[in-house]
């Protein structure tokens, strides 16, 4: 780990303020994605401004009918929230589908939508990664990648992003609420929060430098049948393959998000109107241009069987 | 490496908390930003931070890069929890912070002023073992050892969070009562890896000490 100075924050604007003036400097609240990056020097900092003791670890609910989550609510908290497990079910089960026990008590809501890929080539400094250093090419391409992106991927870069909860966030139109360096507040659609790859897969999300997320805000509850399935490699821990969220009504619409095909939480609103014609039809246009490679074209078909059970499940 | 004059001037943005670091940002602006081009240069940079460990209040000083786990172990010479992979997949180190398991080795100890941390030497010891100890014990919970303080550091916040009502992955009504399951122990204990593979007994361990406090 390279060395690097380190503050606690006293409010989120201060926060804000020093890391967008300071040169090298980078928020820590859980650290859970960061250190781990650090020990490799993937991620190397020279500040570190601590969030954690801001006063934004609470959940409360809104004046319009739904929920605002403190971008410190640990991801344990969230979980088990009565309101989210009632209301917000998707969002329960994606989050514990997530991680281990251990990581998901430090493990907060803001840092759970910026966590970065798991792709091993982003992990390998050895090797050529356009996302860690860009112009370096992406070894990924031409290498083992049956767990990479199928849609929405460019020559640059076919990397996942790896988190469950953000799939649950954006079926659910989640918000993101930021403050910024220079203290003006600003509200990010969860559609227009994380990015594609295309020529800069190094910039992942829509978030100025030293813009800080304070919050993340559902709108009001929809109903419907939540559902989250994932589908890894083993049981439990480890990072989807596939995995869909969906929120099914009685008359057949709904909506779904898909997890482990690219580059953000995948999300196609033309498909959710072929949901009443069953998975077949609906997979087919949310995954219309879909270009996978050898090793991960089975996405495809998983993420149309899933969809199938899920929606099965919903029926039954 | 460096003089006294890098060691004070690096000192000056790692102040933790309190008046002094109001007074530090107040009078001199810059001060994160000299701190953190002294860090770019490679320059190590101290601060000062009290842990409080199995109920023992501790002063250190640590270069800022120390993670909890390595400020336990090689600080504080305490042991008991151990470095397995170092990356937050294995759980050897798990401790207990203010009542919750965490991976010791995927936090900063200058993140932990305050807080109240159990590692296993708190849970109990070798003349008064705690139940979840003597359970995994009686049950052979483990063969070389290793993954042990972890396993049972996780286990009893495990029990901990199913009695709490926080739902896992496994539990079928999201919105009900967690049950106090085997499925249920066997799915929050996946973040404990066993490479021996003493899964079989590590889960009759715990089902023992839960049933116990059940009645």
């Amino acid at each position: 780990m390279k060395a690097f100075s380190y503050e606690r924050a006293h409010s989120p604007a201060e926060a804000a303020a020093i890391v967008g003036r300071t040169q090298g400097a980078r928020f820590i609240a859980g650290g859970t994605n960061l250190l781990d990056l650090m020990k490799l020097q993937i991620e190397t900092p020279t500040h570190l401004v601590d969030v954690n003791h801001l006063g934004l670890d609470r959940i409360e609910a809104t004046p319009e009918g739904g929920l605002r989550i403190g971008a410190l609510v640990r991801n344990t908290d969230l979980a088990a929230d009565k309101r989210v497990r009632k209301d917000y079910a998707l969002l329960s089960r994606a989050l514990v589908a997530g991680a281990s026990g251990q990581l998901r008590n430090k493990a907060t809501t803001a840092g759970n939508l910026l966590q970065r890929t798991r792709c091993p080539y982003f992990y390998d400094t050895n090797q050529p990664c356009n996302k860690r250093k860009p112009g370096s090419g992406c070894a990924a391409i031409g290498g083992v990648n049956r767990g990479m992106a199928v849609i929405g991927a460019s020559e640059a870069c076919i990397a996942t992003h790896p988190s469950d909860m953000a799939i649950a966030m954006r079926a659910l139109d989640a918000v993101v609420e930021t403050v910024r360096a220079d203290g003006a507040t600003r509200s990010i659609p969860i559609a227009e929060f994380h990015t594609l790859p295309g020529d800069t897969p190094n910039v992942e999300n829509s978030l100025a430098a030293g813009e800080l997320i304070t919050a993340v805000t559902l709108p009001r509850p929809v109903g419907g049948t939540h559902i989250y399935h994932k589908v890894r490699d083993r049981a439990s821990y480890a990072f989807a393959l596939v995995s869909v969220g969906a929120i099914l009504q009685k008359d057949g619409s709904g909506r779904v998000a898909f997890g482990g095909v690219a580059h953000k939480p995948w999300r196609v609103e033309a498909a959710e109107a072929a949901l009443a014609q069953g998975a077949k039809a609906a997979a087919a246009i949310a995954f219309a241009g879909a270009k996978p490679t050898e090793q991960n074209k089975f996405k495809l078909v998983l993420a149309e069987r899933t969809l199938a059970a899920a929606i099965a499940e919903a029926r039954a | 490496m460096h003089g006294p004059a890098d060691f004070e001037l690096s000192r000056r943005g790692v102040l933790i908390g309190g008046a002094a670091s109001v007074a530090a940002t107040a009078a001199a602006p810059s001060a994160e930003a000299q701190a953190a081009a002294s860090a770019g240069a490679g320059t190590p940079v101290m601060a000062s931070v009290t842990l409080k460990v199995n109920g023992k209040a501790h002063a250190l000083e640590l270069d800022t890069r120390t993670t909890l786990l390595d400020a336990l172990r090689e600080h504080l010479l305490l042991g008991g929890t151990k470095k397995g992979c170092d990356h937050g997949q294995c759980g050897a180190c798990t401790v207990i912070v203010d009542g919750r398991r965490i991976n010791s080795c995927l936090s900063l100890a200058v993140m932990h002023e305050g807080d109240a941390i159990t590692t296993v030497e708190g849970l109990g010891t070798p003349e008064k073992l705690h139940p979840m100890q003597a359970a995994f014990v009686k049950h052979d919970g483990y063969q070389c050892g290793y993954c042990t303080p972890g396993q049972i550091c996780s286990a009893v916040a495990v029990l901990d969070e199913i009695r709490a009502g926080i739902p896992s992955h496994v539990t079928g009504d999201i919105a009900g009562k967690p049950a106090m399951s085997a499925d249920e122990i066997r799915e929050r204990m996946s973040g404990n890896i066993c490479r021996c593979g003493a899964y079989s007994n590590i889960v009759e361990a715990i089902s023992e000490v839960a049933a116990r406090r059940k009645a």
